[in-house]
């Protein structure tokens, strides 16, 4: 019985899958370096740049383009402990093909079709519901979703904004998307604070939040049905859901945007 | 007047137009511009009523020389009147765009002097938001029945999408209501857009660089229960606009009491006919993406929909002789019209049996939900095992889910799932 302690990135996850293929052992789960400790063996690997690489281009080129993209983007999902359902899965697509991606009620596969549909819905969401303040010259915003989508939105808002320069802070996974003009970059940041916004930057926020209320029809009012399109886990960093004061203050901490438990 | 107040009147005044969708249209980043559009199209936010906000939805003003009986923004109604400037509205848009706040611009207009008048400055506005401030996003424009084919086209080569609202399902209740529009002004508008885009298509195939008209298609509207017409009546108009006017949308508008007008419903104690405008979008669900008729749906013995069920399953329970679906064998449209079972249902039950035969406990692992699917198909040959009904026992708890559901506890008029259409699927 082993458990894999491994730095949380893609690399060092594939790094494992490695060990674990070579070694022919099952693990019972997987620990991040500097978490809690294990009732199992531990085993802690430091990510390997050759080997994910080698690993990564062998599900493309063994099982299929399309098998190599669902494990990583199932690597972005917060399902907890991903690692195992996707180890499992790179087992099988190793030994049975492509096949397995048709296997749509087998448990394991499921579980994480389910997860990737999740991620893809807030994704999805994100597009619309990320609100940037000009702060000097940069257009700026956070969000805190549950999944990792950062890497996914990045290209969507680069190529809407290419002349623009954006910053958009991830709270939940401490990670920041910088774009200048088109070209843009990823990188880890523990924290960020967004300068106070000037007149003219209240200004479009007031209008937007007068054109939000008037467009409402009252004898419709249907507070569930807006619920159910836009939950409520989003509103604490939109605009239209906040005040001034609030957005000055930083924001308030949402509700359950947690990263999963591990 | 302060570009704010000028906001909250022409924004108030253009919420009864159902479309705010963003969709049908694939636009990648160009250099030097601002935007891009996806084919899916985005929501923004849900307003308080529930319903999707993709696009800054004005009037240029609601300033009108008409007089149409169901509108806020008629001649003899006392509201304030206002009208943008084009350069303020194109700085509005660009700074909401820029936020992130809105996909683009719905711009829809009262008629200011005349249908040409108003046109103009319409065009004006988007010259200045394509040109000088390179947009590259979103644009829904609203033609003006009765302005010169020369300006619409102008209109639609700057534009995404075109809509012209019918608004009312016949021409009786058109004259009655509105007596400055005519049945037949609405329509040339109409067959001018589909034959400008179906000409672009093909022009664009010879040249690359022709003008695109309206690469988004068009859409229409029309106002529900202000009017006697039956529910067979309007989808069966519904169905004719797709088909003969290749519309990409037909949205339904439960009818608000705006007005006292005589030939109205009276004001007091009326209540906007939410349920049969949400049957009716359900309707066109099945038109447009499950293979359904018109004529299927509803016909002459029944010409409105029961109230206490959806309309796919109110087919599904009046051709017993369909039924058993066997899911492990049935072709994608088969599935497909089953009660419970939608489209990504449906594909993933036809991708799934390719690896191996699907059991009840696989269909759930997919994600069907098999509530009211259960009383309808079959895996391998087998019926879902402890299942008992007859016809009248499924009706009954068919009803009964529909009223979960919606919400609607003692009554159907207290509703709460829906006003979310005009989504932009």
């Amino acid at each position: 019985m082993t458990a894999y302690r491994y730095d949380g990135t893609f690399a060092g996850f594939l790094t494992c899958v490695w060990d674990a293929l070579e070694r022919q052992t099952e693990p019972v789960e997987f620990l991040l370096t500097g978490g809690g400790a294990s009732l199992w063996e531990e085993r802690e690997l430091a990510a390997d740049e050759g080997r994910a690489r080698r690993l990564y281009a062998a599900l493309a080129k063994r099982v299929s383009p399309a098998f190599q993209a669902l494990i990583a983007r199932g690597f972005l999902t917060c399902l907890p402990q991903k690692e195992l359902d996707l180890l499992a899965l790179i087992r099988r697509g190793l030994r049975e093909g492509d096949r397995v991606r048709l296997d749509l009620s087998d448990p394991v596969m499921a579980r994480v079709n389910l997860a990737l549909t999740k991620m893809w819905t807030e994704w999805d969401h994100l597009k619309g519901f990320v609100r940037f303040s000009e702060l000097d010259g940069v257009l700026a915003g956070e969000i805190e979703p549950k999944n990792r989508v950062l890497p996914l939105l990045a290209p969507h808002f680069a190529a809407r904004y290419s002349g623009e320069r954006l910053a958009l802070y991830d709270r939940t996974h401490h990670e920041i998307f910088l774009s200048d003009r088109g070209r843009w970059r990823l990188l880890p940041a523990e924290d960020f604070r967004m300068a106070p916004a000037g007149g003219r930057e209240r200004a479009f926020r007031a209008m937007w939040r007068r054109y939000y209320q008037a467009i409402a029809i009252e004898g419709r009012l249907n507070p569930k049905c807006q619920s159910t399109h836009l939950p409520k886990r989003y509103r604490h960093v939109m605009t239209e859901f906040i005040t001034d004061g609030e957005a000055e203050r930083g924001l308030p901490p949402g509700q359950g945007s947690r990263p999963a438990e591990r | 007047m302060e570009v704010m107040d000028k906001l909250a009147i022409l924004a108030d005044a253009a919420k009864y137009d159902a479309a705010c969708t963003s969709s049908g249209v694939v636009r990648g980043a160009r250099p030097g511009t601002i935007g891009t559009a996806t084919n899916s199209g985005c929501c923004h936010t849900f307003s308080a009523d529930g319903r999707c906000v993709s696009l800054l939805k004005v009037l240029y003003t609601n300033h009108c020389c008409y007089d149409c009986a169901y509108c806020v923004n008629r001649r003899s109604n006392d509201v304030p009147r206002t009208a943008f400037t084009p350069r303020e509205l194109a700085e509005l848009t660009i700074q909401f765009y820029r936020r992130n706040y809105i996909e683009g611009l719905f711009l829809s207009s009262a008629v200011l002097k005349s249908p040409d008048f108003t046109t103009e400055r319409m065009i004006e506005t988007l010259r200045l938001l394509r040109g000088e401030y390179r947009f590259n996003g979103y644009i829904h424009a609203k033609a003006i029945p009765g302005a010169d084919p020369g300006l619409t086209y102008e209109l639609g080569l700057l534009a995404d999408r075109l809509s012209v609202n019918i608004e009312l399902p016949s021409e009786s209740s058109l004259r009655l209501l509105a007596p400055d529009k005519s049945r037949s002004a609405i329509f040339r508008p109409m067959a001018q857009i589909r034959d400008g885009a179906a000409q672009s298509t093909a022009e664009l195939k010879l040249y690359r660089h022709a003008p695109r008209f309206a690469p988004a298609g068009q859409s229409t509207q029309m106002i529900v229960g202000a009017t006697p017409e039956s529910d067979r009546h309007i989808l069966t108009l519904t169905e004719g606009l797709y088909r003969k006017y290749r519309l990409k949308r037909v949205f339904f508008s439960a009818y608000m009491p705006v007005s006292d007008h005589k030939g109205l419903p009276t004001p007091a104690g009326f209540k906007p006919p939410l349920l049969r405008e949400h049957r009716l979008y359900q309707a066109d669900w099945l038109l447009r993406f499950y293979g359904f008729t018109a004529e299927e749906i509803l016909d002459e013995s029944r010409p409105n929909f029961d109230a206490a069920l959806d309309p796919k399953s109110d087919w599904a329970l009046r051709h017993p002789e369909f039924f058993p679906v066997e899911v492990n064998r049935a072709d994608y449209e088969a599935i497909l019209r089953v009660p419970g079972i939608g489209i990504r249902g449906a594909k993933k039950i036809v991708a799934a049996r390719r690896y191996g035969p699907l059991s009840f406990e696989g269909l759930k692992r997919l994600g069907v939900v098999m509530k009211r699917a259960q009383y309808f198909v079959t895996c391998s040959g087998r019926m879902l095992p402890g299942l008992r009904c007859g016809p009248d026992s499924v009706y009954r708890r068919l009803t009964g889910l529909e009223q979960a559901a919606l919400g609607a506890g003692e009554s159907w008029e207290q509703l709460s799932l829906f006003g979310g259409e005009g989504g932009t699927a």
